[in-house]
């Protein structure tokens, strides 16, 4: 084919996987209720559980619980949504519309790096969220550039590792009703074996190894240090990063290779 | 040019077939989809694969589309292997899934715009590829309109619109018209020869509905459990089961399905005809 080069260069992967960042964008702007739907399940959390759990003492050790538990429902949600992902994945295969991605020259990483990245985009949406929630409940979020930077990019690194550990789950388990079942039983351990409705020196020891292993605390970690005037990281904020990366590297290729059996 | 039997149990040799196949296997553990197939489709030929629900047709099309890595065989697209060279066969054909795979959620101009860029057409190519697409398929003024509100007819162009856009050298259709109501489908037969007569492309169809085949396909291949029964042009095909023969009863012949003794077919069609009259 003379049209094309033989070799993708940069800009022509860029162009491929923002064609699927688009996409989704183009989705939320036609369908903007899907986004609001999605807030209900912070502002429950936030409005119900944390003014109840604010009541324990000693739960979160000398910040108020509140401020402890809005980075943790933030991440939370930035979860929830990326999971969504994966039943997404199922329907459009169903649908045939995955097909029309397969049968494309675009290389595998850039489909699954920009459904990652859009799912980054969704969990912004959370953010602004929960922040909207914060301000109302008087949480001491902190507004200054380099704190909102770090959010955000805590948000995106966490959306796309999730969205991408959802697409893997979607491509073992194939049909939505199994993805269901299998969804619940890898989002709620994610959720409870990690620091984010509580402190992880309150957990039992197998249970404090299990969140050391799991990405979810290492994005906790990072949002609370960003989030919160005074914020501070309990593992490091380097680490968290590095964690984070390294793991979102390792399921892009996996997904990658799982992804087309999708079409098969 | 077709009886000899060398000439198409070895058609990889042959370097001017847009898509050739040499005894191309596939399996679904002890299933057996696709069952040693070779068959050349001619550059600018409208070629239909028949056959009935899950005689392999889908799983061909899959395995040619690179969506289905094949058991074992082999098969050039457009002259690129399906397996060393997918990422050049991708480039070279257009593919209409079977089920409607533009996205409902987005507009039609969107589905477009996401073809376009995930085949990387140059930026100031785009727009204008877009309208023209949009105006052959007489899609232009829905343009803007979510593509879940379409027609299945609508839906279809633009399928057909989104395969076209990066002017693929091969079009894969699979059962372009099924669902469609006779209005729609008629469209979408035109649309089909009119790619092939403007663009000279070649269009590779699976269809079970024999009208279509015999409507639309210079040639057809007759697939039965996974095996090609017969490859000719349908009234070839028909001549040779019979004077009268509809593309019905060659399906019936070399299938086995409905069978009938000598002399049966029209027996059989003489009796449905009258039961329409009468009915």
């Amino acid at each position: 084919m003379a049209e094309y080069p033989e070799i993708f260069p940069v800009t022509d992967y860029a162009t491929q996987m923002l064609a699927v960042v688009d996409a989704e964008l183009s989705k939320l702007r036609h369908d903007p209720m899907e986004l609001l739907s999605r807030a209900v399940q912070p502002a429950l959390w936030l409005v119900l559980f944390g003014q109840v759990m604010a009541q324990v003492r000693g739960l979160s050790a000398g910040i108020n619980y509140l401020d402890f538990l809005a980075p943790g429902i933030l991440a939370q949600s930035v979860l929830f949504v990326a999971i969504f992902y994966g039943i997404a994945a199922i329907w459009e295969r169903d649908l045939g519309v995955l097909h029309r991605y397969l049968v494309s020259p675009a290389p595998r990483t850039a489909l699954v790096l920009g459904k990652a990245l859009s799912s980054g985009a969704r969990g912004l949406s959370q953010a602004v969220v929960v922040y909207g929630l914060a301000f109302v409940l008087g949480i001491q979020v902190s507004l200054e550039l380099r704190h909102v930077l770090g959010v955000i990019a805590f948000i995106a690194l966490g959306s796309a590792l999730f969205c991408t550990l959802s697409l893997i789950v979607a491509c073992l388990v194939k049909t939505r009703e199994r993805f269901m079942g299998i969804g619940q039983a890898v989002t709620m351990p994610i959720f409870f074996a990690s620091n984010a409705i509580y402190p992880i020196r309150l957990m039992p020891l197998w249970l404090q190894a299990i969140s050391r292993l799991n990405p979810l605390t290492y994005e906790v970690d990072g949002l609370r240090a960003f989030m919160l005037r005074n914020g501070v990281s309990t593992l490091g904020i380097g680490l968290d990063f590095l964690v984070l990366i390294t793991i979102f590297t390792g399921l892009v290729a996996i997904a990658a290779r799982l992804y087309p059996r999708m079409g098969e | 040019m077709y009886n000899r039997q060398s000439a198409t149990l070895t058609p990889s040799s042959d370097t001017d077939s847009a898509i050739s196949t040499s005894a191309l296997c596939r399996h679904f553990g002890d299933l057996v989809a696709v069952d040693n197939v070779s068959l050349s489709v001619l550059p600018g030929e409208i070629f239909g694969l028949i056959g009935s629900n899950g005689a392999g047709k889908s799983t061909l099309i899959k395995m040619l589309t690179t969506l289905l890595p094949p058991s074992s065989g082999a098969a050039r697209v457009a002259g690129f292997d399906i397996i060393a060279q997918a990422g050049d066969v991708r480039r070279s054909i257009g593919y209409v899934p079977q089920m409607l795979s533009a996205d409902g959620a987005l507009t039609g101009y969107e589905n477009l715009l996401l073809s376009a860029r995930l085949y990387v057409i140059p930026r100031r190519e785009r727009a204008q590829r877009i309208a023209e697409a949009l105006a052959m398929t007489n899609l232009t003024r829905d343009a803007d309109r979510l593509v879940q509100h379409y027609s299945g007819g609508m839906i279809r162009r633009l399928e057909i619109a989104q395969s076209m856009l990066h002017r693929p050298k091969i079009l894969v259709m699979d059962e372009p018209t099924l669902g469609l109501d006779p209005v729609a489908r008629h469209t979408v037969w035109d649309d089909i020869r009119a790619l092939r007569e403007t663009r000279r492309m070649t269009i590779l169809i699976t269809t079970h509905d024999m009208e279509e085949a015999d409507e639309l396909c210079d040639r057809i291949a007759l697939m039965h459990h996974g095996r090609i029964q017969i490859i000719g042009a349908p009234a070839e095909l028909k001549r040779q089961v019979g004077p009268e023969a509809t593309l019905d009863d060659v399906f019936a012949h070399y299938t086995g399905l409905d069978v009938e003794p000598e002399g049966g077919y029209r027996q059989a069609r003489q009796a449905r005809r009258s039961a329409r009259e009468h009915g």
